[in-house]
C-alpha cells in the first residue's frame, strides 16, 4: 500500500531531515511512526501527503510514485488519503457539519446526499448532535474527533495521522486511538505518527522508529503484538 | 456533467456568501466601480445624443444649386438629367417665383422685397445627397459647380465638418477614458481578490491539503470578481440614468428656445445589459489575474 525506498529529504539550508529511509506498509495494517521530536516524523508525513517532494528515493502509494507525480495530479492523490494534521486545521468560522462537508464539496459529491454522509461520519467518531456547533465550542478531544470525521468522510483507503493524541489527556487519547482502530478493522491502512511512549507500551503495535532522520530497524518482538508477556 | 454544474453552483454560492459577509466593503467596492464606469458611459451617451442631434437637423446635409438668372427651361432640363445621371440622391426644384413668395412670407421681409424693382432670386435645385459623408458632400458640390449655367453652389458643410471632427475627438477622449477606467476596474478587482485570498488563507490551505484542485479554489474568486464587476456596471448604469433624468427638462427647455424639438436619450435596457456584461468581464479578468498571482505559491 505504501512503499518508501531509500528516501532522502534535504532542505535548501543543507539540513538532512530524512536519510535513506525505506519501509513497506501493507494494506489494512496499523503502523506507528515514532521518534523524538525533530527525528523527521513530520517531514515523512509531508512527503507521504505530497506536500513536499523527496530529494532522492521513491515513495509509492497505491501504485503511484509520488516523486514522479505531476503537480496537477496531487489533489487526486490527496483525496485517496485521510489526512489528520498535528494542528488539526479546522475551520473555525464554519460549523462542525460544514467542516465535514468541505471534502465532499471538493470531490463534487452530490449536494443532496452530502449532509447525510457527513452526519454518518460524525456519528462514527462519536460526535452526533453537535453539527450546528462551531469548533471553538468543542473540547480538545472533540476537535480531534471532528478532524478525524473530516479525514474519513470520503472513505479513504489510507489514513495518515500526525500526532493525533498530542495535547490530549490519557482518556481522550485512548478514545481517539480506539476510533482509528475501528477504521483499521474495516480494512483501512492507518499510519500514526506519535512520540507518546504510553500508547506504544500499551498497544504493542508495529513500530517504525525514526532517529535523526534515519530509520532504525524495529525490534522483532515489537512487530508482533502480544508476543511480549 | 452534474458534478461540474454542482461545482459551479457551489462556487457561485461561495462568492455570494463572501459578498454578503462584508456588506459595507461590498457596497464601497460597487460604488467605486460604478463611479469609474460612469464617466466613460456618460461621455458615450453625450456623444450618441449629439450624433442624433446633427442627424435630425434639416438643411444641414443639403446642397443648393443656384442657376444663373438667364438660365431657361432647356438648361434646367440639362441639370435635371445630369443630377439623374450622377445618382446624387433626391432633389427638388425651386422656381425663382416661389422662392420670392417664400421669402415674402418671412417676417419683416415683405417690405424689403416689395421695394425691389424685380425678382433678384435665381432658380434653384435643392439636393439631398444619398451619401451624407462630409467628404462626398464636398465632392458633389465641386462637381455641381462645374456644370453649365450654375452660378453658385451652396454647401452648409463647414460646420458639419467641424462638428464631425469635434465628435470624433470627443469619441477618442471617451475611448481613452474608457480604457483608463477599465484598467481601474481590473485593478480594483485585483485588489479585492487579493484581500479575499488573504482573509481566507486558512480555508484555501485546508482545502488544498485535502485534495482541492486549483480550479476549485479559484472558481469562487472568479465568480466574486464577475459579480462585483457586473453589479458595479449596473451601479454605473443607474448613476447615468439618474443624471440624464435630471438633465432632461433643462435640455428640452434649451432646445425649445432654439426652436428645435429634442429630447435627451437615456440608456436602454440593452445598454444596462451591456454595462453589466462589460463590468462583469473586466471583474472576471481582474479576479483571474489576481488569483493566478496570489495563489501561485500555495502547495
Amino acid at each position: 500500500m505504501i512503499t518508501a525506498n531509500a528516501v532522502t529529504k534535504r532542505y535548501p539550508d543543507g539540513h538532512e531531515a530524512l536519510k535513506n529511509v525505506s519501509f513497506e506498509i501493507t494494506a489494512g495494517e496499523m503502523v506507528f511512526l515514532t521518534g523524538h521530536s525533530g527525528a523527521g516524523k513530520s517531514t515523512l508525513f509531508k512527503l507521504l501527503a505530497a506536500i513536499e517532494r523527496p530529494t532522492a528515493g521513491s515513495i509509492v502509494i497505491n501504485g503511484q510514485n509520488l516523486a514522479a507525480l505531476r503537480k496537477s495530479a496531487i489533489p487526486y492523490l490527496r483525496r485517496k488519503l485521510g489526512l489528520i494534521f498535528q494542528d488539526q486545521k479546522l475551520l473555525f468560522d464554519r460549523t462542525v457539519l460544514d467542516n465535514v462537508l468541505l471534502p465532499l464539496s471538493i470531490v463534487g459529491h452530490p449536494a443532496r446526499d452530502a449532509p447525510r454522509r457527513a452526519q454518518a461520519a460524525l456519528a462514527k467518531v462519536g460526535l452526533p448532535n453537535r453539527e450546528k456547533a462551531f469548533p471553538i465550542a468543542l473540547s480538545g478531544g472533540e476537535q480531534q474527533r471532528l478532524a478525524i470525521a473530516r479525514a474519513v468522510v470520503n472513505r479513504p483507503a489510507i489514513i495518515l495521522a500526525d500526532e493525533p493524541t498530542a495535547n490530549l489527556d490519557a482518556e481522550s487519547a485512548t478514545e481517539i486511538l480506539g476510533i482509528l482502530r475501528t477504521f483499521q478493522q474495516v480494512g483501512v491502512t492507518v499510519l500514526i505518527a506519535t512520540h507518546d511512549p504510553l500508547i506504544l507500551a500499551r498497544l504493542k503495535p508495529r513500530i517504525l522508529r525514526l532517529d535523526k532522520g534515519e530509520m532504525s530497524e524495529p525490534l522483532p518482538d515489537q512487530s508482533a503484538a502480544g508476543s511480549v508477556p | 456533467m452534474i458534478a461540474w454544474i454542482g461545482h459551479h453552483l457551489t462556487a457561485l454560492r461561495e462568492a455570494l456568501r463572501h459578498l454578503a459577509a462584508a456588506p459595507l466593503n461590498t457596497l464601497l467596492s460597487l460604488l467605486v466601480i460604478g463611479v469609474a464606469l460612469t464617466l466613460p458611459t456618460a461621455g458615450w451617451l453625450a456623444i450618441e445624443n449629439l450624433r442624433t442631434l446633427t442627424g435630425n437637423t434639416p438643411g444641414v446635409q443639403q446642397i443648393s444649386i443656384f442657376l444663373e438668372l438667364d438660365a431657361g427651361q432647356r438648361e434646367r432640363g440639362e441639370i435635371e438629367s445630369r443630377l439623374r445621371q450622377a445618382a446624387a440622391g433626391s432633389w427638388h426644384f425651386v422656381p425663382r417665383a416661389e422662392a420670392l413668395k417664400r421669402l415674402q412670407e418671412s417676417e419683416g421681409m415683405a417690405e424689403i422685397i416689395g421695394s425691389l424693382p424685380k425678382n433678384p432670386l435665381p432658380d434653384a435645385f435643392v439636393v439631398t445627397p444619398a451619401d451624407s459623408q462630409p467628404e462626398s458632400l464636398e465632392h458633389l458640390a465641386e462637381t455641381f459647380s462645374q456644370w453649365p449655367k450654375v452660378a453658385h453652389v451652396q454647401l452648409d458643410s463647414v460646420w458639419v465638418k467641424r462638428l464631425d471632427a469635434l465628435l470624433r475627438l470627443a469619441k477618442l477622449v471617451v475611448m481613452l477614458l474608457a480604457v483608463l477606467f477599465a484598467g481601474a476596474l481590473v485593478t480594483i478587482t485585483f485588489n479585492t481578490i487579493r484581500l479575499q485570498i488573504l482573509a481566507h488563507a486558512d480555508e484555501i490551505e485546508v482545502a488544498k491539503l485535502i485534495g482541492a484542485t486549483d480550479s476549485y479554489i479559484q472558481r469562487p474568486l472568479h465568480y466574486f470578481g464577475l459579480l462585483q464587476g457586473a453589479l458595479g456596471g449596473l451601479c454605473a448604469a443607474l448613476l447615468v440614468t439618474a443624471g440624464s433624468h435630471l438633465l432632461t427638462p433643462p435640455v428640452a427647455e434649451l432646445a425649445r428656445l432654439y426652436g428645435a424639438d429634442f429630447t435627451l436619450q437615456s440608456l436602454s435596457a440593452r445598454d444596462f445589459g451591456g454595462l453589466a456584461a462589460i463590468g462583469g468581464g473586466l471583474g472576471w479578468l481582474g479576479a483571474k489575474i489576481s488569483a493566478l498571482i496570489h495563489l501561485r505559491g500555495s502547495r
